[in-house]
Order: structure tokens, then C-alpha cells, then sequence
């Protein structure tokens, strides 16, 4: 077993933490959202029930609370990815909000036509669909790197295209279809060398293999929070300071500006000149307690465990009969686990799986291309995380067993 | 987990017959109206081809692939339309087609049951593709 030392998780009481366990669901959809804890849950209603104001305005005590707990988070948050300032740390509504807003923000007034954009064919759509608006917008190209036979990606052609001098790379720390770790450290330091702007998607790497944003050198770094343990509706953008000073806003009205006149407005300083609006005040609180609540396992121990439950869903699936696995080896890998049936739509195995209330995706998991890479229409998806116990995965083998019953 | 197939209450075997052995399978050369659709989210996908002759479904074959749920609402929808008049085929709807299947349908799989009347309404009758909101339902 490969802890490296680490603490071992204790599930069962981590899974004390968790009600939702309570119902008797086996939970293999994390990679789609996570969980949450009593203790996130509880932040939030703490918000909500003593404490609910509007922050930055409000000149008494409770909206002082609230801008407190508000602004906590922004800490948490800069501690756990090591960022430099929490000026660099600027809230959105998850991953797919953070790359819109460099689209926006950042791809709209630096993207020229001509220019080329690097993509990898393992990215989540949230990824590829904001760039091909801003494409063609821009009359900018795209290019996508490949995989090879074990869902890696090809680094040869990456190289190949980091020789054009692309603008922009922006690629995915984990693959969430196939569980692939894409080696972001070489990644980003070979990108910035061709010169480019670097966007690493985290979404799947922040909640299980955390990350250190200035060790990895990218200029943009976006997570959600609901894959984190956190709420939906509170995410990340991490942003190198000067890239964000000479941004200009995405989204614009309250809060994000220092004056308004007739004549004209001057914007906010970082973080908030790209926070307009009211925020999602509680789901933000909630967001810090959920970075609490990891950085209290210990990304380390999270790492480990999930190691340790892949290596076991891993081999106990590669043992059934007319099952394909797909994705890399056991060594390149996060916790997931994409497979598919002989004879049996995963759409199905999704359905027998829930009779036994066996939560596992099934679709094109927001990567219809990688799907047409592949060669498949769907496949069905288990994913793990720090509450996941063997006996979950135990639950889904004999789901596929009753599955080939029934289509046998 | 001690049941047989034939016990199960979604997966009936007449469902399964239909998924393994789909009737009227396959294409007809020249057809006079043929048609495609899928559903993206699962990746489902149905075909028809038609042979009309004189008002009357003389003919037909359907294509795809996906879940056994849309392979055998498509399967058994074939058997019913063939030799079947236009006028009476137009007034096949929804509650027919689940009828047909004859199963408790979740609102997650509907569109995959729903597929093959789309492809029938759409394709066939050149129908604007107005029922997406009472698929969703």
C-alpha cells in the first residue's frame, strides 16, 4: 500500500459527519459532486439563522459577521493553494464561471486573431466551449492534444504544439471522465517557456490531490466548491495579481466599482473588482468550512485514501467478465473509474445499480469529445472520495453482477 | 437478488427480447421518407426508414443504438406501424408508446423511451419538434 507515511483517514467517523450516509446510498458519483459535512452544512445555517446581511455595506454588527466570515474564507482558500495574496483568490460560482470570466476578461482583450489556443481532448466542456466562443470571436484556432492508448495525454504532440507559440494552454489537472493525472508541473513549465498564458482547471484536482499554485507556476487556477465538500454555488478563480490588475472587469453594478459618476466609474480594487453583485454570502462561509475540514485530514491522507479505494474498485472490476475499464494505469490515476459492458448500455447499469441504491454516473460526463476519442457513445463512472469505504465499491460489483443476470 | 430475469419489473423479457432480437432491423434501399435522432445526454440513437405505398406503411426498418430501453420502445414501435395507415400512425402519442412498453418509466429515462415516437413525428411528418417540453414532464 503506497501511504507514503500519510495518516490514514478513519471513514467511519469521517462518514459520522456525513447525514446523507445515513439513508444507506452507496456514493460512487463524486467526481460529479461530493458530499457535505455537518460541518459545512452547519456554517451555513449558522450564516442564515444568526447572521444573514449583506456584506461590504452595512454598518452594523451582524453584517460585520457576515463580511468577517466572508472574507475568512478568502484566507482558507489562499492557504490551501498557497497563493501569495488573497488578492489573487476571487470567488465565482464554480469552475465553469471562473473560466468564463478569463475568457471574458483576460481572452478578450489578449487574444488576436491568428493567435492559437491549446486545448487537451481530455477536457471537461466547461473548458472547450468557453475558448471556441472566444475563437471565433476572435478568429483565434484551437488545437487539442491527444491521448494515447492509456488515456494519457500525448506529451510529444503537446511539445509539437508548444512550438507554434500559443497564447493561451489551458488544460485539466485530472481528467473527471477517465481519472487521468496530467503531469500539470512539466505541463505548465514547458507552456510558460513557448511563452504562453497558462489555465490549469482544477476542479478535479483541488478536492483530491490539492494543489500548490505557486510550485505549479500557472497564471490561472479555477475549483469548485461543490466537488470539495463545500455547497454549489461557491467557487474559485486564482489569478497571478498582475494579470488580474490589468484585467478588466467581467461582470459589472454593485460592489465592484470604488466610484460611480455620471461621467464615468473607476472599478475596485482585487479581489472585488470582479465580484459584482450580491454573493452567494452563505455558500462562500460554507465553502471555508469545507477547506477546514480538508485541510483537518490532511491532503496527504486524502490522497492516500483514495489511492487505497481505487487500487481495490480498480482490481475488483478488472476481475469481471466483459468489462472494459478505460483510462490510465493504476500509478496515473485519481478515483475514477470509467468502464463499460459488453451488452449492457451503462444507462441501464445505472438503473439496476440504483434499485440497489448504488449512485453511479452514467453519460458522456461533460466530454463528448473524449467520448468520440474513444470511440464510445457513454460510459458509466464511479468515483470516490474521503468517505468512500470498500463496501460501496463491494455494493457496485454486485450490481454489475445482477446487471449481467438480468442481461445475460 | 433471488429473482429470475423474467421476474423483474423493468427489465421484462418481453423488453429484453426486443433489446436482443430487435425486429425490423436494419435499413430498406430507397426508402421514402428516412429519418434520425438521438439523445446526447446518453448517447442514444434511433433510425427509421419508411416504404409508403398508397397512404400505408408498407414497409419499415429501424436503426441505432443505446439503452434497452430506447433499442426496444423503437422495436416494438416498428412491429406496430407496419402495414399501419399514415392517418392512423399520426395519432400515435406518448401515453401509446409508454403503454406499449408497458413499465414504470422515471422521469431519467424518458427521453429513451420517448426516442423512437420523435423520430416517428419528426422524421415521418415532418412535425416541428414541439414535444421536447412534454418529454420533459
Amino acid at each position: 500500500m503506497s501511504t507514503n507515511g500519510a495518516r490514514h483517514l478513519d471513514v467511519a467517523a469521517i462518514r459520522k459527519d456525513f447525514p446523507i450516509f445515513e439513508t444507506g446510498i452507496a456514493y460512487l458519483d463524486s467526481a460529479n459532486t461530493s458530499q457535505r459535512p455537518r460541518q459545512v452544512t452547519g456554517a451555513m445555517l449558522d450564516y442564515f439563522e444568526h447572521f444573514n446581511s449583506n456584506i461590504h455595506r452595512a454598518a452594523y454588527h451582524i453584517a460585520e459577521v457576515a463580511t468577517e466570515r466572508y472574507e475568512d474564507t478568502r484566507e482558507k482558500v489562499r492557504n490551501f493553494i498557497n497563493a501569495a495574496s488573497t488578492k489573487e483568490i476571487i470567488y465565482t460560482r464554480g469552475t465553469t464561471e471562473a473560466i468564463n470570466l478569463v475568457a471574458y476578461s483576460w481572452g478578450r482583450k489578449n487574444v488576436k486573431s491568428g493567435d492559437l489556443i491549446v486545448l487537451t481532448i481530455l477536457d471537461h466542456h466547461s473548458n472547450i466551449v468557453p475558448w471556441q466562443i472566444l475563437a471565433a470571436e476572435k478568429g483565434a484556432t484551437i488545437e487539442f492534444v491527444d491521448i494515447d492508448e492509456r488515456g494519457e495525454l500525448r506529451q510529444d504532440q503537446f511539445r509539437e504544439l508548444l512550438a507554434r507559440s500559443p497564447k493561451l494552454v489551458s488544460f485539466g489537472q485530472v481528467s473527471n471522465a477517465l481519472g487521468t493525472i496530467n503531469p500539470a508541473l512539466e505541463m505548465v513549465a514547458a507552456a510558460k517557456a513557448a511563452g504562453a498564458t497558462v489555465l490549469v482547471d482544477g476542479a478535479q484536482g483541488a478536492p483530491h490531490q490539492g494543489v500548490d499554485v505557486r510550485a505549479l507556476g500557472c497564471d490561472f487556477y479555477a475549483f469548485s466548491g461543490h466537488k470539495m465538500l463545500g455547497p454549489t454555488g461557491a467557487g474559485i478563480l486564482y489569478g497571478r495579481r498582475e494579470l488580474l490588475e490589468a484585467m478588466d472587469p467581467f461582470q459589472s453594478g454593485g460592489d465592484m466599482i470604488k466610484t460611480v459618476r455620471i461621467e464615468g466609474t473607476t472599478y475596485h480594487d482585487l479581489p472585488w473588482k470582479f465580484e459584482a453583485g450580491t454573493q452567494a454570502i452563505g455558500e462562500v462561509i460554507g465553502l471555508g468550512a469545507a477547506v477546514d475540514y480538508l485541510s483537518g485530514l490532511g491532503m496527504d491522507a486524502v490522497r492516500a485514501h483514495e489511492r487505497e479505494i481505487t487500487e481495490y474498485a480498480y482490481e475488483a472490476l478488472s476481475d469481471i467478465e466483459g468489462l472494459t475499464l478505460y483510462g490510465p494505469t493504476l500509478a496515473r490515476r485519481a478515483g475514477v473509474i470509467s468502464f463499460s459492458l459488453e451488452g449492457i448500455h451503462p444507462h441501464d447499469l445505472a438503473t439496476i445499480a440504483d434499485r440497489d441504491q448504488v449512485c453511479l454516473r452514467a453519460g458522456h460526463h461533460c466530454a463528448m469529445p473524449l467520448m468520440t476519442r474513444l470511440g464510445v457513445a457513454a460510459t458509466a463512472r464511479a468515483s470516490f472520495y474521503v468517505y468512500t469505504q470498500k463496501d460501496e465499491v463491494d455494493r457496485l460489483v454486485g450490481s454489475i453482477k445482477e446487471a449481467q443476470r438480468i442481461f445475460k | 437478488m433471488s429473482t429470475t430475469a423474467a421476474d423483474d419489473q423493468f427489465y421484462r423479457e418481453y423488453i429484453l427480447d426486443h433489446y436482443k432480437n430487435p425486429r425490423n432491423f436494419g435499413r430498406l434501399e430507397n426508402p421514402d421518407i428516412t429519418h434520425e435522432e438521438d439523445n446526447p445526454l446518453c448517447g442514444d440513437v434511433v433510425g427509421m426508414d419508411f416504404r409508403v405505398k398508397d397512404g400505408v406503411i408498407e414497409d419499415i426498418r429501424f436503426h441505432g443504438r443505446g439503452c434497452a430501453i430506447s433499442q426496444a420502445s423503437a422495436s416494438l414501435l416498428t412491429e406496430r406501424l407496419k402495414g399501419m395507415p399514415l392517418d392512423e400512425a399520426k395519432k400515435i402519442d406518448k401515453n401509446d408508446v409508454l403503454g406499449e412498453l408497458g413499465i414504470e418509466i422515471s422521469p431519467a429515462r424518458i427521453k429513451c423511451a420517448l426516442l423512437s415516437l420523435k423520430v416517428l413525428k419528426v422524421g415521418a411528418y415532418g412535425l416541428a419538434d414541439d414535444d421536447d417540453n412534454e418529454e420533459n414532464r
